[in-house]
């Protein structure tokens, strides 16, 4: 998924990273506003707050924590916060990234779930959270196409992609047994020789 | 009971399995959370994640309502501690190392060989929660609506689903 990491970056970066010097409580409180701000994915919002607003760092390291972000488990926002804390302030710095991309929608979900739970059966709330899981799944749907257009190098992914799904959707094999055999498969399929001789085609 | 430790093993398992995003861990958290401990119900399960696509920051924060649920507010800060913890230890300690792997010939194949698969784990899971949320026409319309719309325009997927939410009071409200 490096690629998507790569597109982000296309915007050319007039942001060299500042000499950084960020305090924990700094750190704490960017991430707070970007975890209360960052509706409809955090991504952009973390480069325009770390890149361009603070210049914590600049769009080089972004792009690289990001693809790590990505072939890492966790979710991006969080690896992000854990990368970006880490290089400013160390261990101390992760924490207080990591709590603050986390804390205001942990509590607003909280409180939505405390909501439901009393009130999810009202025939109103019922019918809005039948239109509002469908639109989640077109999203999903969406999220795929794009990252299947940006991220996938060669036809025969679409193979492991295909296997994958069949391995959890049909075959039941579970989340961890697909990622280790399909993706060993995978990675083998990409194995270096034919990465090289991919990136030398134009 | 006590449900604390579960949350703990359950959820520290789920976030292992998140390799491209928290969607990859669905298929497992059906299973863990509805058919094994009954914490809730699948159409709650599903309600729960599409409501947390609105709320800003990483777009798991739903199982914090999962461990309310379970174990009041004690349960929400085990589920969260145990979901992020491991993952971010990992982040922590690879990250470094994966920066001085930059010469590794393996390290783009890894990259490349991960990437059809974390988009296959992301399927597999919207698949899932697909057979509990598109139970007929006007639900499968709403979901083709969202993603062309999405494939065709430039607009906050926040703002979509909150859209998804008026049409379903309009379509769905027993008249």
């Amino acid at each position: 998924m490096a690629d998507t990491a790569a597109k982000l970056a296309l915007h050319p970066g007039e942001t060299a990273a500042k000499a950084t010097e960020a305090s924990i409580w700094e750190i704490f409180l960017e991430f707070l506003i970007i975890g209360a701000t960052s509706f409809g994915g955090v991504v952009p919002y973390l480069r325009g707050s770390l890149v361009t607003k603070r210049r914590w760092i600049d769009d080089k390291e972004f792009v690289e924590m990001l693809s790590i972000s990505q072939s890492l488990p966790g979710l991006n926002a969080t690896n992000m916060a854990v990368l970006v804390g880490e290089k400013l302030c160390g261990a101390m710095g992760s924490i207080a990234g990591l709590i603050g991309v986390c804390l205001p929608g942990g509590l607003l979900m909280f409180v939505v779930g405390i909501f439901y739970h009393h009130h999810g059966e009202h025939v109103w709330i019922t019918a809005a959270l039948k239109g509002v899981a469908a639109a989640a799944v077109g999203l999903i749907l969406s999220t795929v196409v794009s990252l299947s257009k940006s991220s996938l190098s060669h036809n025969f992914d679409f193979v492991f992609m295909a296997a994958t799904v069949i391995a959890v959707n049909r075959l039941h094999l579970g989340v961890p047994r697909t990622l280790v055999a399909v993706g060993i498969l995978a990675i083998l399929f990409h194995h270096p020789r034919r990465e090289q001789k991919e990136s030398v085609k134009p | 009971m006590n449900q604390i430790p579960a949350l703990i093993r359950v959820f520290a398992y789920l976030s292992i399995l998140t390799v491209g995003g928290g969607m990859a861990a669905f298929p497992e958290m059906k299973i863990l959370t509805v058919d094994v401990h009954k914490w809730l119900t699948f159409p709650q399960l599903i309600h729960l994640y599409s409501v947390g696509q609105m709320a800003p920051g990483p777009n798991m924060m739903m199982i914090a309502s999962i461990g309310q649920w379970a174990g009041g507010i004690p349960g929400a800060i085990a589920v969260l501690a145990a979901f992020f913890g491991p993952t971010a230890v990992l982040a922590f300690m690879v990250a470094k190392a994966w920066k001085k792997l930059e010469k590794w010939p393996w390290r783009r194949s890894i990259q490349q060989g991960l990437a059809p698969v974390s988009i296959g784990l992301l399927l597999a899971g919207c698949f899932s929660m697909a057979k509990g949320a598109i139970t007929g026409t006007e639900t499968a319309g709403i979901a083709v609506a969202v993603l062309l719309i999405l494939l065709r325009y430039k607009v906050n997927p926040a703002l979509l689903v909150l859209a998804g939410a008026a049409v379903g009071i309009l379509t769905f409200t027993p008249k």
